[in-house]
């Protein structure tokens, strides 16, 4: 049997018929890997001996198949998360060869509940950037086609879905790094709600916008990841204390939604993408929704605001990598001065320099209160806004990215143009919400357009309820050939 | 020398180290001592992804210092990141509280020699984590990191003090207080109770303060008052030289009774404090608050009230017997055996603390225990042994710290009470005095003290006076 297209509910399914068992699955994944990432450079470290042990371990319990929501499930973890006993690099050289000694929460909970790591993945360094093209380690390629990017941070763990190198995978999201290479690669990609899942282990870039979620094929399978990995976690003290909803068991109520659009958002799409989402606001007027215009006057502000909270945070998480403790550590240090300035010159990428000379001198003396602290009471006015929209719609829709895939290089000398990748995304991290990815189309390259739904805190419920909707209605979303063993 | 012309003001930044099992946002043990980096985890070593969490006890221990230090506690209040490298450091930043501490308006109330009280006002008290520990040796820098993570809270006065004696007084007062009350050990060679000086001085009635130089990490009380004496006029022969005092760090060279430049402020770092996004604003409830009040140890003001009125103590004898807990424990536990109370604070005030200054010990090292002082406060009150004896044997304890009932009988001490014992050596001290004995017999009863003194001289001083002179008497008169 082929493996790689599957979704989890389909290998749930064949593990409760006995069609298979988990190390034939795994097996068949890590051929996968070896057969094709050598085109798409997604993985950065897989270990099959211990991966194909740990499916083993499970095959000696089909028996509980129903107990374990993930039982012998394939998943790709991004390399900016901490995994005891595998590598950690966040993408960077100055943490190349740094392995963790310990395991982040989110991880701990999908591995507990029966899924397989079957490696870790290739994302933009310190998970800065939109095109993947930021790693220490090389360029991901877009699965739907080669010469272009798979979009970023989290590259890695959209490639890999897409191209069937796992079932799913964990990326982390502070200004799009999930949503926007899931739009690329025609994937359902979710940002949760800013404190619904633990941050605990994964390598910090901006901690007040950080989130991990998940990339899957189906908005089930995403749903089916969240009620596994959310919910309280006592090591970080920003995770929240609600109850966390059987997801998958809300998916399929009967409910007509109302949806928001900013018309003045949408200017600057491209084309193919804006009549895309048009499509998906008659699906929804289809299906009983209502579509009405709202206004977020301060979304507009942003890319600026974002561009002095995240590298300012940044500047301070970003610190710790000095080549004292671990990590890299220059071989010609002449004073203590000179350790720190070369390890860090050599260790760290250009773009992530970029964001820490910016986040420097908005904290400094004599800025703070101009940057810092303005681009804060910025952050509180786009929250009030998608407040007053709350009030009149259940959630605010936008095209993921403003375009689809775009070609390697296509962006890197200017940095401005990368940022307005993110344009639709940044707004969610900075008000806190959550924004789900789901697929749409395919623009006239044959390659996937995604459109976002936003919602109120902690209503990733209603957001799944309203894709699966879609979902039912737009039909299976095609695969790149690559994942077909083809191409 | 025109020291009197001018005037020093003096302000205190301490950093106690909270007693808590725990560090401030792990769960490693806050344990002095230990093998180095042995008492670390991801979270106080820096690794990536790791994330801290408040200590739930630190924030009692701090609030139990904000209410024994009489200030206000704020219901919200903020941590914040402060950047700066160093490879003790392993984050790159610590995490302390900058623009909204959880405390400020205090004050402490100090005794000076003259015996008048003063007010010294307190700033703030704030959190922050401890930095890890840097030992440079010839060959490079190690770190040890047992330190890192464990909690402070950095008490900060009001430029109140005038004085070296002021100053010390006052952290004797502060001392005293957080090791009362149970918040820190006070342990100071071990650097869990640290201070820094900010010194400057001014022309007496003028109102502008003069540049200050700050005095870093001086670790007793005595060097302190040292330094700081030393810094005035240092500060007060400069400008009367004609130069200007410069701002700058300096600290106390203890060899050269000196202090010396450390940095200049040119050097001052721009620390970018900004709030710590990974831990929300620390809340501290009313009810919280309540409990913690409720919980709150005895403080040395409430304990010398005590005493006063338990043992009828006077002012100074009840703030003496106060001054530190141990003391005040060690007091305690005497009166609880001897029962007696005036006898007791005698006792431990003017032989035992004489001894011990002389000695320069601290009551934890008293040669003589609790139990054994009074032991020998119970001989006397008995009639076992007089107070003149008593306080030979004390002595004899003191150094030997043998009981005084092993001391008593080696030397053969005890007190002669046998009348039949006593009449011996009365009727000798008669015999040998035939002069004596006619002149009282013809009327000279001023005599009896004589005859009571030679008798006494016969036992060695171990007589009952009492039973001796009643039978002096009883003999000359038959």
């Amino acid at each position: 049997m082929e493996f790689g297209t599957q979704t989890i509910q389909e290998l749930l399914e064949g593990y409760q018929a006995k069609q298979f068992k988990p190390s034939e699955v795994i097996e068949g994944y890590l051929k996968n890997i070896s057969e094709r990432d050598e085109k798409l450079n997604s993985f950065l470290q897989v270990r099959p001996e211990e991966t194909l042990a740990n499916a083993k371990k499970l095959d000696g319990r089909m028996n509980e198949v129903n107990q374990l929501p993930l039982f012998g499930i394939p998943i790709a973890i991004k390399d900016n998360f901490l995994v005891e006993g595998w590598q950690a690099t966040a993408g960077s050289k100055v943490l190349s060869g740094y392995v963790s000694p310990y395991t982040a929460t989110s991880v701990q909970r999908l591995e507990s509940m029966g899924a397989v790591i079957v490696g870790k993945v290739n994302c933009d360094e310190f998970a800065m950037g939109s095109s993947n093209e930021n790693s220490a380690f090389g360029a991901v390629r877009n699965p739907w086609d080669l010469e272009r990017v798979p979009g970023g941070s989290s590259g890695g763990s959209s490639a890999a879905v897409a191209a069937g190198l796992a079932t799913v995978s964990l990326g982390t999201d502070t200004g799009g790094s999930i949503r926007q290479p899931a739009s690329l690669c025609g994937l359902v990609g979710l940002k949760p709600t800013y404190g619904r899942v633990s941050r605990y282990g994964i390598v910090a870039y901006a901690s007040s916008l950080d989130q991990v979620g998940p990339f899957s094929k189906t908005v089930w399978d995403s749903a089916r990841v969240m009620e596994v990995m959310a919910g309280f976690d006592d090591r970080d003290a920003t995770s929240s204390k609600r109850s966390v909803p059987k997801y998958t068991e809300e998916l399929s109520s009967k409910r007509t939604f109302t949806l928001g659009v900013s018309r003045s958002w949408l200017e600057g799409v491209d084309p193919e993408v804006g009549k895309s989402f048009e499509a998906v606001l008659e699906a929804f007027k289809k299906m009983g929704g209502k579509v009405i215009d709202i206004d977020l006057p301060h979304t507009r502000y942003s890319l600026s605001t974002y561009y002095l909270i995240a590298p300012s945070e940044a500047s301070s998480n970003l610190a710790r990598y000095d080549g004292v403790h671990y990590g890299y550590r220059t071989p010609s240090a002449k004073s203590s001065e000179d350790l720190y300035s070369r390890s860090r010159g050599e260790g760290i990428g250009r773009e992530v320099k970029l964001r820490i000379m910016l986040g420097t001198y908005a904290l400094s003396a004599g800025y703070y209160d101009a940057f810092y602290l303005k681009a804060n009471q910025v952050r509180r006015k786009i929250q009030e806004d998608f407040e007053k929209a709350f009030t009149q719609c259940d959630f605010v829709v936008s095209p993921t990215s403003p375009s689809t895939a775009f070609k390697l290089g296509e962006k890197t000398d200017d940095p401005l143009k990368m940022y307005l990748s993110d344009i639709f995304t940044l707004p969610v991290n900075l008000a806190g919400l959550p924004g789900l990815s789901v697929p749409c189309g395919l623009d006239s390259k044959n390659l996937p357009i995604g459109f976002q739904l936003i919602g109120k805190p902690f209503c990733e419920s209603d957001l799944f309820t309203a894709a699966y909707q879609y979902e039912k209605v737009r039909g299976e979303f095609p695969l790149p050939s690559i994942a077909k063993g083809k191409g | 020398m025109s020291l009197e012309k001018y005037e020093a003001v003096i302000g205190l930044e301490v950093h106690a180290q909270l007693m808590t099992a725990s560090k401030m946002f792990c769960r490693c043990p806050n344990q002095y001592g230990a093998s180095p980096n042995t008492n670390v985890c991801p979270i106080c070593t820096g690794q990536p992804g790791s994330l801290p969490v408040i200590n739930k006890k630190a924030i009692e221990l701090g609030v139990r210092a904000a209410i024994a230090l009489q200030c206000e506690i704020h219901s919200e209040s903020v941590f914040a990141r402060k950047n700066y490298f160093y490879p003790d450091l392993p984050k790159g930043y610590q995490i302390s509280q900058y623009e909204r501490p959880y405390s400020t308006h205090g004050n402490i109330v100090v005794r000076l020699k003259n015996g008048d009280e003063k007010r010294i006002g307190i700033t703030r008290i704030h959190f922050e984590e401890d930095a890890g520990k840097s030992n440079h040796e010839s060959y490079g820098t190690l770190v040890n990191l047992n330190r890192a993570g464990v909690p402070l809270i950095e008490i900060v006065s009001e430029p109140d003090m005038r004085n070296a004696h002021e100053a010390g007084q006052y952290l004797r007062a502060l001392h005293s207080i957080l090791r009362y009350a149970d918040i820190c050990d006070g342990n100071m060679e071990e650097g869990n109770f640290r201070c820094d000086a900010n010194i400057s001085v001014r022309l007496r009635g003028t109102e502008k303060f003069g540049t200050k130089v700050e005095l870093k990490n001086i670790n007793s009380f005595k060097f302190v008052e040292k330094a700081i004496e030393y810094e005035i006029q240092r500060q007060v022969f400069a400008i009367e030289n004609g130069e200007k005092i410069i701002q700058q760090t300096r600290s106390w060279n203890s060899g050269k009774n000196v202090t010396e430049v450390m940095r200049e402020k040119e050097e001052a770092h721009d620390y970018r404090y900004f709030p710590e996004p990974d831990l929300p604003k620390l809340t501290i409830s009313v009810e919280w608050l309540g409990q913690i009040r409720n919980e709150m140890p005895e403080l040395p003001s409430q304990a010398s009230e005590r005493f006063k009125k338990a043992f009828e103590l006077s002012d100074y004898d009840a703030a003496v017997l106060t001054s530190s807990k141990e003391l005040a424990h060690y007091f305690e536990s005497v009166v609880s055996h001897s029962k007696n109370g005036k006898a007791s604070a005698n006792w431990v005030m003017n032989e035992l603390l004489g001894r011990l200054n002389a000695a320069s010990k601290e009551i934890e090292a008293s040669p003589v225990s609790a139990t054994q002082i009074a032991e020998l406060i119970k001989k006397i009150d008995s009639g076992e042994i007089s107070g003149k004896i008593a306080k030979t044997v004390f002595e004899e304890m003191f150094a030997t710290s043998k009981d005084a009932s092993v001391i008593i009988k080696d030397k053969g001490f005890v007190q002669i009470s046998d009348p039949a014992a006593l009449e011996n050596a009365v009727r000798k001290v008669i015999e040998n005095n035939p002069s004596q004995l006619a002149e009282y017999k013809a009327g000279k009863v001023k005599l009896l003290g004589f005859f009571v003194g030679q008798a006494m001289k016969e036992t060695q001083g171990q007589a009952n006076p009492a039973l001796l002179n009643e039978l002096v008497k009883k003999l000359l008169d038959t």
